[in-house]
């Protein structure tokens, strides 16, 4: 097999030459070294590996996961390329294809670090260039930390000090509605907890298999945690006509089809939209959750991007605010996990991997069975719950820190702002590319045209039409943006995912090159 | 499954509605087949307790001792100091400016910062790790292998190594009923591995660690459990412990061979926890990576066996668990396999840039040049001397108990004593529903404040009783503490069964 003769082997022999000659006269390795190598070269000695493509678990090979997929891939080779020399058409590789702030230049916000420098490291606490309401956070942080160190495990379900914090932080977004810090569970950034969640509601056997509804478009940490975990997965089509609205007759629609085949138990919202930008009125939220009661259906609501609203008359609605006011009928009843993170929004801070999930009417036996869950995994990052903490519990007013935080905190919001309106303006002007405003999150998601031939060459090459695209595209511009059908996208339709986090300057050069690229593919293929 | 849906029907019919669509009927079998002791019901009941306290209440004792897991800094080991410094400045840059801050963190903190995205902690890194960390850390692998060459494309940074066992694990398992992938453990075992085969939905395989000498692993018996398994699973993978966990032996040299080609011969893929590798103590023990071991015992071997070593830095001298840093080494994977497994790590994104920076350091410390060096010498040692002390006072306190009887503590960070149980107290626990070492266990956390978990969570031969402890408390604690152990043992044994005990 081809594989097995990529070892090493030059450098490997003559080093070991002793020692393997020296164990070759214990008996249990009776034949000389010479010998064993002669064998070796000749393959006789090969085995079948014990872990294959044929043998490997079958579920792990139905994973996809498009954002970190093989054009990423391509574009790391061609940063390489490009380091050793290699002539291209561009002179840097510029990922738009991942929410990735702080590497697109975003700045970390200056309070949130000096915390966490000051728990990382307590001697600054002596130290008079770090202002005093980041003192007294990381000694409370610190305080609440097993022997005082970040270092310490911390309890599976986190701090509880810090769930306390997140808790008084619902409360107070959610205009007074309380929230129970027995409900809010840490986690290793918003992923985490949603494959937790997903994991406890899988089971059953053929039609009884729990089937979950997504959004499609969706952000495939979806599909890859259902494929993983061998669940059904249940599609459901956002409203592309309709700025990606969610169509409650679609979902009843897609129910009723997979009630044929699975047993339906979760639905999973995005809101605002990953890779699609909307943010979901209010009247929409009610209805689904009219719609989950009816339908006994748990609900998961991904609120990772709930800070970043852009759009005038838009509004981010809690799902928990939305059910609590909706009346005892429904907040009594609605099984409803929630989740949040340290990596967009205004801080941006993914490399943290801090998040949390506050979940709202779990059965209590099924709360127990999800806390030892969690507890075989230890603790999430403490660095990370320390982060959520200062993320919760930001600078007052009458504190030092205040004007600084709420300027970078505005800025920050602002520019993203600012490049969700041009980044929509400069796509809707090409010729053949359509796109929704983006309302909130992180990307546009914009449908490009593809003329026939170009679909034809990309069957040829035995790639879906929009990969062939992105792949063109980052061949020709250095420009790495993701597929839509890593996403989801109706048949017949090609779409992008691209994220508005390049600084202003890059953007505009990047839609610039995209909008050049696109009509010069036009004309190729038409 | 059928049972629980006659129930969820019947339900219907006697009009209790079920209100919940996730119950203990419909949860997910597999979950609720887990269980992990080091964090189970013991560890629930010492945090009532200590809120209790906390309240006002009263107890014969005034403070939780939790020797249940191995946790370092909270039983008041310092972190490293250079350590936290690098972190501090890839935390928060600006510190590169202070005087007060040695060069070579300086110098450790900008290189690590110039592989990150943006140039900051904040940023994703790539999913197996942050490059440069990656290519440290197979430098730091060559250097203790003496030379054995690691390719860095075959390091893959985790969350902690629980993170990359589970990882490995998800690959390795497929197949239904008696093709179903078995899964070798030692018994007793860390409770990860079993609780991960139950999620899983694997064969758990179970071989037996030798008591009556040291814990030692015993290539018959490895046999016998290899043969005994075929019969109903199919058994793929081998997964060994060492330094032992929660045993403290160290694997010979002669005894990994023997593994090594006992995995040969059976095709078993191989993983090794390597994660006490610094924690050795005994003076006539030595630690040996499986990979060295491997790669001496010639090409046949090196060039077709498979091989997995996690490492993490949780513990070792450093003891950052809360960091959740650590990594794996693959060796002789299949390339397509290979890249499912990046795919699968990168639906997680990556593993916490922290946690990479702190294990960088771990692998690339100050060297004999450089300012920090004397400092960061006198620290490890300072901690690997305290804990060899430590592990020495334990067994020699512990064996001083009548009805306690405790292997040398060569390596890792816990005991793992047997303990006698008279009769009395079985049928007691049994009357209770309960394993005897958790009455046990429970006694001694409610009379002392004690807080050590059962060994039936760990696993052990039947009718054999233990209990798990860390070594890690300071020596004074630790006096206080094991004297508490005895006179509670020796109550225990009072109570039950006068002198029963001493016929066992």
């Amino acid at each position: 097999k081809d594989s097995k003769s990529g070892l090493a082997l030059t450098s490997l022999v003559p080093y070991r030459q002793d020692s393997c000659i020296a164990l070759a006269s214990q008996p249990m390795h009776q034949r000389s070294f010479t010998q064993k190598l002669h064998s070796f070269m000749n393959g006789c000695e090969y085995r079948d590996r014990v872990l294959t493509m044929d043998t490997m678990n079958p579920n792990v090979k139905r994973v996809e996961y498009a954002v970190r997929g093989p054009i990423v891939q391509r574009a790391v080779q061609i940063e390489r390329e490009l380091k050793m020399g290699i002539k291209k058409p561009f002179t840097e590789v510029i990922k738009a294809n991942i929410g990735d702030c702080h590497a697109m230049g975003q700045k970390p916000i200056t309070f949130f670090r000096q915390v966490l420098a000051l728990c990382s490291y307590p001697d600054l606490l002596e130290d008079s260039k770090f202002p005093e309401d980041a003192k007294s956070r990381a000694r409370r942080i610190l305080q609440a930390c097993g022997g005082g160190s970040l270092g310490a495990y911390s309890t599976s379900q986190g701090i509880e000090m810090i769930r306390q914090d997140i808790a008084r932080y619902i409360e107070q977004r959610d205009g007074g509605i309380t929230c129970d810090p027995d409900n809010i569970y840490l986690s290793t950034g918003a992923s985490d907890a949603i494959v937790t969640m997903l994991k406890l509601l899988v089971s059953g056997e053929g039609m009884s298999r729990t089937g979950v509804m997504i959004s499609i478009p969706q952000y495939p940490l979806y599909s890859a945690a259902l494929a993983d975990l061998g669940a059904v997965q249940i599609s459901y089509y956002l409203d592309e006509d309709n700025c990606w609205s969610l169509d409650i007759s679609e979902l009843r629609h897609a129910l009723q089809e997979a009630k044929k085949h699975c047993s339906p138990r979760a639905l999973c919202i995005i809101n605002p939209g990953n890779p699609t930008g909307q943010v979901q009125s209010r009247q929409c939220i009610e209805d689904v959750i009219r719609f989950a009661a009816a339908e006994k259906l748990f609900l998961m609501a991904d609120e990772v991007y709930q800070d970043n609203v852009y759009a005038d008359g838009c509004k981010f609605h809690s799902f928990k605010k939305v059910l609590f006011e909706m009346g005892l009928e429904y907040s009594e009843k609605v099984e409803l996990a929630s989740f949040h993170s340290t990596s967009k929004c205004y801080m941006g801070e993914c490399g943290f991997r801090g998040g949390y999930m506050e979940v709202v009417n779990l059965d209590p036996e099924v709360k127990v069975q999800l806390t030892k869950l969690v507890s075989v995994r230890l603790c999430p990052p403490v660095p990370g719950q320390a982060l959520l903490d200062v993320v919760v519990n930001p600078p007052q007013p009458d504190e030092p820190s205040y004007d600084t935080f709420i300027k970078e905190r505005t800025d920050t919001l602002a520019t993203l702002a600012e490049k969700a309106s041009m980044t929509q303006e400069i796509l809707n002007q090409v010729p053949g590319i359509k796109c929704n405003p983006v309302q909130g999150a992180m990307y546009t998601f914009p449908r490009i045209h593809l003329p026939p031939k170009a679909i034809l060459e990309a069957k040829e090459k035995g790639q879906v039409p929009d990969m062939f695209y992105c792949m063109k595209l980052l061949e020709e511009t250095g420009i790495c943006l993701v597929p839509g059908s890593g996403f989801g996208q109706r048949d017949g339709t090609y779409h992008f995912r691209m994220t508005i986090l390049p600084p202003k300057e890059k953007l505009k050069i990047v839609l610039a090159k995209i909008k050049e690229f696109h009509q010069h593919f036009m004309e190729q293929y038409s | 499954f059928i049972l629980s849906a006659a129930n969820a029907s019947a339900g219907r019919l006697d009009g209790k509605m079920r209100e919940k669509t996730l119950t203990m009927d419909t949860l997910n079998p597999q979950v609720k087949a887990v269980e992990y002791a080091v964090r189970g019901p013991i560890v629930l009941k010492a945090g009532e307790i200590e809120r209790y306290l906390e309240e006002g209440g009263t107890k014969p004792f005034s403070e939780v001792i939790k020797a249940n897991i191995g946790d370092a800094h909270a039983m008041g080991q310092q972190p490293i100091t250079f350590l936290r410094q690098v972190v501090a400045l890839c935390t928060f840059p600006e510190l590169m400016d202070s005087p007060s801050f040695p060069e070579d963190a300086k110098w450790r903190a900008r290189r690590i910062l110039q592989g990150c995205g943006g140039h900051s902690l904040g940023s994703y890194s790539a999913s197996p790790g942050v490059e440069c960390i990656r290519k440290d850390i197979a430098a730091y692998i060559e250097q203790r292998d003496e030379g054995v060459p690691s390719d860095w494309e075959n390091i893959y940074l985790t969350t902690g190594a629980s993170d990359g066992i589970m990882t490995i694990l998800r690959l390795l398992v497929s197949g239904k009923d008696s093709s179903r992938t078995g899964v070798m453990i030692p018994i007793p075992q860390y409770p990860l591995y079993s609780a991960a085969i139950s999620e899983m939905d694997a064969v758990q395989v179970n071989y037996y660690l030798d008591e009556d000498n040291c814990w030692a692993l015993d290539i018959n018996e490895l046999h016998r459990a290899y043969q005994a398994a075929k019969q109903h699973c199919q058994p793929r993978v081998i997964c060994i412990i060492n330094p032992g966990n929660p045993t403290g032996q160290v694997q010979s040299k002669k005894c990994i061979e023997e593994v090594l080609h006992f995995a040969y011969e059976e095709n078993l893929f191989v993983m090794s926890d390597e994660v006490y590798q610094d924690n050795v103590y005994a003076p006539d023990c030595q630690f040996h990576s499986f990979k060295k071991v491997l790669y001496e015992m010639g090409p046949e071997y090196f060039s077709s066996v498979e091989l997995v070593s996690f490492h993490s830095t949780s513990k070792g001298y450093t003891g950052e668990c809360g960091f959740r840093g650590g990594y794996m080494e693959v060796i002789n994977m299949d390339p397509e396999v290979k890249a499912q497994l990046v795919k699968l790590l990168s639906v997680r994104l990556c593993p916490p840039l922290a946690g990479q920076a702190a294990m960088d350091v771990i692998v690339n410390p100050p060297q004999p040049e450089e300012h920090t060096f004397k400092q960061f010498h006198q620290e490890k040692s300072s901690v690997l001397g305290a804990l060899a002390e430590k592990a020495k006072l334990t067994e020699q306190i512990l064996n001083s108990v009548p009805g306690i009887k405790c292997n040398p503590v060569q390596g890792s960070m816990y005991a793992f004593p047997r303990i006698f149980i008279p009769p009395k107290a079985v049928e007691e626990a049994k009357a209770l529903g309960m394993q005897p070492d958790m009455l046990y266990c429970l006694r001694l956390l409610e009379e002392t404040g004690i807080c050590v978990v059962p060994g039936s969570g760990f696993g052990q031969k039947d009718r054999t009783y233990h209990f798990r402890m860390t070594i890690l408390p300071s020596i004074e604690k630790l006096n206080v503490l094991l004297g508490k152990v005895r006179d509670f043992h020796i109550s225990f044994l009072k109570e039950y069964s006068g002198l029963e005990w001493d016929e066992i």
